[in-house]
């Protein structure tokens, strides 16, 4: 057990992924912040961490008698103050692979009976990472909820004690993007809510945000119940849900706002791309964005130009190119952006926070950055598999690998992009990490095996998305833990609504936590792995980082790459509207945008008479005036009669413009007609 | 020059005119010669020219002769609803060569649903019997179908026609969709024409527009607060995306603003084959004039996209002019009448829209950009005069002072000091946009088709005398990066072994119907009915399954078979 200790202080103390830049001596202090207690760390922090930094005072304390310290009471003093003394020990891989049994569980004194097992945990010795901090506290969890963090916390006798050994701590993951049940054809994924829940939790996952997609036609709310039906008796970890508006009209306004109301749905989905099926206009957009705005919901956009894909896949159709590969020679990254592009300007004109879904492309990313550099309120959100693999494999001579890739917007075939994509969420430009997990057979994926267009879209990447965050990001040094915490979870929580019960370690937050092993390696591939399609798109890469205990709702779940789930567990996280992380800057727009017009005198000089030939008049009121304005048109007419009997205007105008707000102050303006 | 409107006379005295001292100033160089034209043409340029005697002499002194200016973006003689723009082609081309342009291209606009060709005629008509100056004509596709577009083709191979524009602003008239963008800039990249586009979100814009009516504001600031320039930047960014996959030179008029400069230049730096058009309103004044409080001010300034309310735009879009981002200048003079402008008084929506330029455009440009140092002489004959000539095909024989070029010169004074006003402008026109602005530089004598226009302040245009210049397809300036990279954009298939694996059951029927338009083209339903009936008959489909294939696929099967595909990695 010292032993243990001692090699996870070591490595705590010089992580691998941190090694590099570091060199033992007075300079590490700086360097490493406040994320791990280094030597002489304590002594100068301005910071005050006593509520925190169990470590602190313990970290000169002698650590006699730690090992039995730690074993009855989880005591972190000894273990501090061990680091404190090793810390000039130098790390080695061996010491790292060792490290990896840090994790116990273990029940203190009495062993209880199985039903009072999983109601109360104790969680010792973990360096809690949050989005904005890490430390060292112990977490106490009772029915599923945290009820103490700190040090020398004061429990019931006979809990479970799990014994992270100073491993992260962190708020289990959200994953905002996951397609469980989503029809395609009239067949489903292969992954419903049990197995992908199931592959989430493997990961480190212990909330998804599935999208309700109904088809055009269908009743929203019908399509949520059934989806929350499903989720009910499958899921194994708590879900919320997005709806999808497959199309605009009257009645799904008043769907939208019962589902806003009375069902907790916070966000909803509409999409650029599927011409003739989805699809909607730019005015609709508009009018949707209007009406979603009010209601306080996060619009997330699926943002590709579908006109122009439709066009393209007829030419490549055209060309003989059947192949997935077809797939994103159709769908070149430029229509992304480009929609990224209008969703942006949308959403700035109607003043609505935008959520991009599925950020495939550099351009795309890019162009989100340089509106977010402009002030937009707009959110991005990568994907597992755009992050870490890339759109290369499309022309791979197997048929059903390629397909396995086939996702929208596609993969980009440029090599770079997952690189990209991971310092922009690690600059914060990009917020989000999804997974768009929707996993079919490749007997399903060869639906399309004649035509590309027909191949049912979607990849895998629940299960690995924390994983590849960490490996991609963390561990080659583009981000702090404290934000791999706030990509992987807090930011969804907050841009949707549940924060701070997901998304944070705090007393009274939900017992979703992930104890993270940094240094676990493993090599993907569909042998291994919880989901049920036959191929894992990351087949074959290493990825270093970890879970190595999941609790779901105060229980574990997953310990040592074993899964423990039970069917059903998970519950319907309701979300509000107005979430702050989205809506706070829009209401100040608001009250600040409110646009006047020009007070003038009244125009009283000669106005030609348009002549109502119905080749000009037929089309122009329509073009040069919205349809749901009626005003225009009765002033025009009451204008051309008037004008042609009486040609004088001054005293017809009051009458005729009710409403209009052109104030002619007492005694007259200056005449408005004359030159200069 | 006593000839002045008699016809006859000055046919013999000025058909032979020497240029005596001047500096010439091309786009690529200048230096110091004479010119000798005869016949409409510059015959010979050099010192000490062998002349016929007894021909009229100018003398330069130094001063710069530069290429006629071309105004690329002119709208005389437009019919409105019912009545016509103020300046017709007479009143047009003379402001024209006042300002020292000496040819100008016109955009016929044929109402949607009626031929173009009829539009181009009547055009045609109207310019040949009053123009002044030499002129071209764009062709605006107002609706597209097949027999626009054989019409479209019909201009282009006979008509001399090698533009177009296409609006993407004003539902439900003009307006396409992002689909019909996409086919005409298919077409016309075959047939090597220019895509011009007018950049604006039209449905936005009719959004807006019925917002800003709802909330009372009736005036011209209702035009700009409808229009801003994100929903231009929108337009010019989704234009260029379709012209990048069509592989179609771009041409963007009206540049209004900042945000749709940057991102022309942005996208020309990523290698589109695009072109920006400021006219001499973005270049020289801005919008904050629609908030005046005299109604008639506020709405001369009524054009689209709208000039923009920031004030440090006309700087930066001569920036972007100076350094070769925005290519050419237009003035996209169309000017209205107040009387005329009055029909929008209650409703800024119905106000005509268009300002006037077309006689300040080059003093402007001059003013603005090459005494403030930020352009050289060069890069001003380029962006008045030489840009435009070599995107309509008409290089060198407009744009340029070489022998066998046309003889359209101007002979610049940069030192004059005008101010502009209404009182004494050439358009017909009651307001001025640039009213009481102070610009440095102006044509001293202007030359047209080999006869002296203007002199010592006096005008003396012919109306009628302007030729119809037809312009050919396929402008290298534009057309030779794109036919290169034609040739590399080539899109081949991966050759598969085929797929014989299990194929899972699926159903086009329970919510197939939309999605089978959506997720092919209708052309190819046949394909997938033959697909699905095989199925359904027959199960997993056996590997003899070739047939089911629509013939014209380019699968390869090498001899001897693939190894089978189905496997796993």
């Amino acid at each position: 057990m010292s032993d243990c200790r001692r090699q996870w202080n070591r490595e705590d103390e010089l992580p691998v992924y941190l090694a590099g830049p570091i060199t033992t001596g007075p300079n590490q202090r700086k360097s490493f912040g406040m994320f791990s207690s280094v030597e002489g760390a304590f002594e100068s922090k301005t910071i005050d961490f006593d509520n925190y930094a169990v470590g602190r005072k313990g970290s000169r304390t002698p650590r006699s008698g730690s090992q039995e310290r730690l074993l009855d009471t989880g005591d972190p003093v000894g273990k501090t103050s061990s680091e404190a003394r090793e810390g000039s020990l130098t790390n080695s891989p061996e010491d790292t692979e060792d490290a990896r049994t840090g994790v116990e569980v273990r029940f203190s004194s009495v062993k209880e009976g199985s039903d009072g097992k999983n109601e109360r945990l104790l969680i010792k010795g973990g360096r809690v990472v949050n989005d904005d901090q890490s430390f060292y506290a112990d977490v106490y969890i009772e029915d599923g909820l945290i009820k103490q963090v700190g040090e020398n916390l004061v429990v019931p006798g006979g809990v479970m004690v799990i014994e992270a050994n100073g491993r992260m701590v962190i708020p289990g993951g959200i994953d905002v993007n996951t397609c469980l049940m989503k029809p395609f054809l009239g067949t489903q994924p292969v992954d419903d809510f049990l197995q992908g829940t199931k592959a989430a939790l493997a990961g480190g996952t212990t909330m998804i945000i599935d999208h309700v997609t109904p088809q055009p036609e269908d009743s929203l709310l019908e399509a949520f119940e059934c989806w929350q039906e499903a989720a009910d008796k499958k899921a194994c970890c708590d879900y919320s849900l997005h709806v999808d508006i497959p199309q605009w009209n009257e009645t799904v306004k008043d769907e939208l706002e019962l589902l806003v109301q009375e069902k907790g749905i916070n966000s909803f989905q509409v999409y650029m791309a599927y011409k003739d099926m989805y699809q909607m206009t730019d005015s609709q957009l508009y009018e949707a964005f209007s009406f979603l705005k009010q209601l306080g919901v996060v619009v997330l956009v699926h943002a590709e130009n579908g006109d122009l894909i439709a066009q393209e896949q007829k030419k490549i159709l055209g060309m003989g190119i059947t192949g997935p590969e077809g797939h994103p020679l159709s769908r070149p990254e430029e229509l992304e952006a480009e929609a990224v592009f209008r969703a942006i300007t949308l959403g700035n004109r109607v003043n609505c926070p935008v959520y991009i879904t599925k950020v495939m492309s550099k351009s795309a990313a890019d162009t989100i950055t340089q509106a977010r550099r402009k002030g937009s309120v707009v959110f991005g959100e990568p994907i597992t598999a755009s992050l870490a693999t890339d759109g290369s494999h499309y022309w791979s001579k197997n048929w059903a690998k390629a397909a396995a890739y086939v996702t929208s917007p596609p993969l980009s075939p440029d090599p770079t992009t997952p690189d990209h994509l991971h310092t922009l969420l690690a600059c914060g430009d990009l917020q989000v990490v999804g997974s768009s997990h929707c996993a079919y057979s490749t007997s399903q994926k060869a639906i399309g095996r004649d035509d590309f267009t027909l191949i049912p879209e979607g990849t895998n990447g629940v299960e690995e998305r924390m994983g590849f965050v960490w490996d991609k990001a963390v561990a080659m040094g583009k981000m702090d833990e404290n934000q791999f915490v706030a990509v992987t979870s807090t930011n969804a929580a907050k841009i949707f609504n549940l924060y701070p019960r997901k998304g944070r370690i705090a007393v009274g937050s939900d017992a979703d936590i992930v104890i993270w092993d940094p240094d676990r390696v493993k090599t993907i591939t569909a042998k291994l792995q919880q989901s049920a399609s036959e191929y894992n798109i990351f087949e074959g890469l290493e990825c270093r980082g970890g879970p190595a205990l999941v609790l779901s709702q105060g229980r574990v779940v997953y310990e040592d790459g074993k899964l423990q789930t039970q069917q059903g567990t998970g519950r319907f996280i309701p979300r509000k509207p107005f979430p702050d992380y989205a809506y706070q800057r829009v209401k100040f727009r608001n009250q600040v945008k409110s646009k006047q017009g020009v007070t003038r005198g009244i125009y009283d000089g000669p106005v030609y008479d348009v002549v109502p030939t119905p080749k000009y008049i037929t089309p122009a009121p329509s073009a040069k005036t919205s349809p749901t304005s009626h005003q225009p048109p009765p002033i025009r007419n009451l204008h051309q009669s008037n004008f042609s009997l009486s040609g004088a205007q001054i005293d017809d105008n009051i009458p005729r413009r009710s409403g209009h707000r052109i104030v002619a102050p007492p005694g007259g303006r200056s005449n408005i007609t004359s030159l200069g | 020059m006593s000839y002045q409107g008699k016809k006859n006379i000055p046919k013999i005295t000025s058909d032979r005119l020497l240029i005596k001292g001047g500096r010439i100033v091309n786009d690529d160089q200048s230096f110091h010669a004479d010119i000798y034209m005869e016949d409409g043409v510059i015959k010979q340029i050099g010192d000490n020219l062998i002349v016929p005697g007894g021909i009229k002499t100018i003398e330069a002194n130094g001063k710069m002769v530069i290429p006629g200016g071309i105004d690329i973006h002119t709208h005389f003689q437009m019919p409105y609803r019912g009545t016509t723009t103020v300046d017709d082609f007479a009143q047009g081309s003379k402001a024209a060569l006042a300002g020292g342009t000496t040819m100008i291209v016109d955009h016929v606009i044929p109402e949607p649903g009626t031929s173009l060709m009829e539009a181009y005629d009547q055009w045609r008509q109207w310019a040949d019997e009053k123009a002044c100056c030499d002129y071209s004509l764009h062709v605006d596709v107002t609706h597209w179908n097949d027999s626009v577009k054989q019409e479209v083709d019909n201009l282009i191979k006979e008509k001399g026609v090698n533009s177009f524009h296409v609006y993407m602003a004003y539902k439900d008239y003009y307006q396409m969709s992002n689909s019909e963008l996409y086919e005409v800039f298919t077409f016309l990249a075959e047939r090597g024409g220019i895509a011009q586009v007018h950049a604006e979100n039209g449905e936005i814009i009719a959004e807006e527009q019925a917002r800003m009516l709802q909330m009372g504001i009736t005036g011209p600031e209702g035009h700009v607060l409808s229009r801003p320039e994100e929903l231009e930047a929108e337009a010019v960014f989704r234009a260029i995306t379709i012209a990048s996959q069509t592989n179609c030179p771009l041409y963007v008029t009206r540049v209004m603003s900042k945000s749709a400069a940057d991102i022309i230049s942005q996208a020309r730096k990523k290698g589109n084959v695009v072109f920006g058009e400021p006219i001499t309103a973005s270049l020289g004044t801005d919008g904050t004039h629609y908030w005046s409080k005299n109604w008639a001010k506020a709405a001369s300034f009524v054009t689209s996209p709208p000039l923009s309310p920031d004030p440090t735009t006309p700087d930066y879009l001569n920036t972007l002019l100076s350094s070769g981002d925005l290519s050419v200048t237009g003035s996209a003079h169309c000017t209205f009448s107040v009387a005329q402008k009055a029909i929008g008084k209650d409703d800024f929506t119905q106000i005509p829209e268009g300002v006037n330029g077309v006689e300040e455009r080059m003093a402007l440009i001059w003013d603005k950009a090459v005494t403030t140092g930020k352009m050289d002489e060069n890069m001003f004959v380029a962006v008045t005069s030489t840009n435009a000539a070599k995107i309509l095909n008409l290089y060198p024989r407009k744009g340029r002072i070489a022998v066998g070029s046309d003889a359209d010169l101007v002979i610049w004074d940069t030192d004059s000091i005008r101010t502009i006003t209404a009182k004494t402008h050439n358009s017909a026109a009651e307001y001025n946009v640039f009213e009481g602005m102070e610009l440095r530089g102006a044509p001293l004598v202007v030359i047209c088709q080999g006869k002296i226009v203007l002199e010592d302040g006096n005008l003396h245009a012919t109306s009628g005398v302007g030729r119809f210049i037809p312009c050919s397809s396929f402008p290298d300036f534009a057309y030779k990066r794109v036919k290169a990279r034609k040739q590399l954009a080539v899109l081949r298939a991966v050759p598969r072994g085929m797929y014989d694996g299990p194929v899972s059951e699926f159903s086009m029927s329970r919510g197939g119907t939309p999605s089978a338009s959506a997720r092919t083209s209708p052309t190819k339903q046949p394909v997938r009915n033959l697909h699905q009936s095989g199925f359904s008959l027959a199960g997993p489909p056996t590997p003899d399954d070739i047939p089911i294939r629509p013939a014209g696929r380019r699968i390869v099967v090498p001899p001897g078979g693939r190894s089978n595909i189905t496997s796993l990695s």
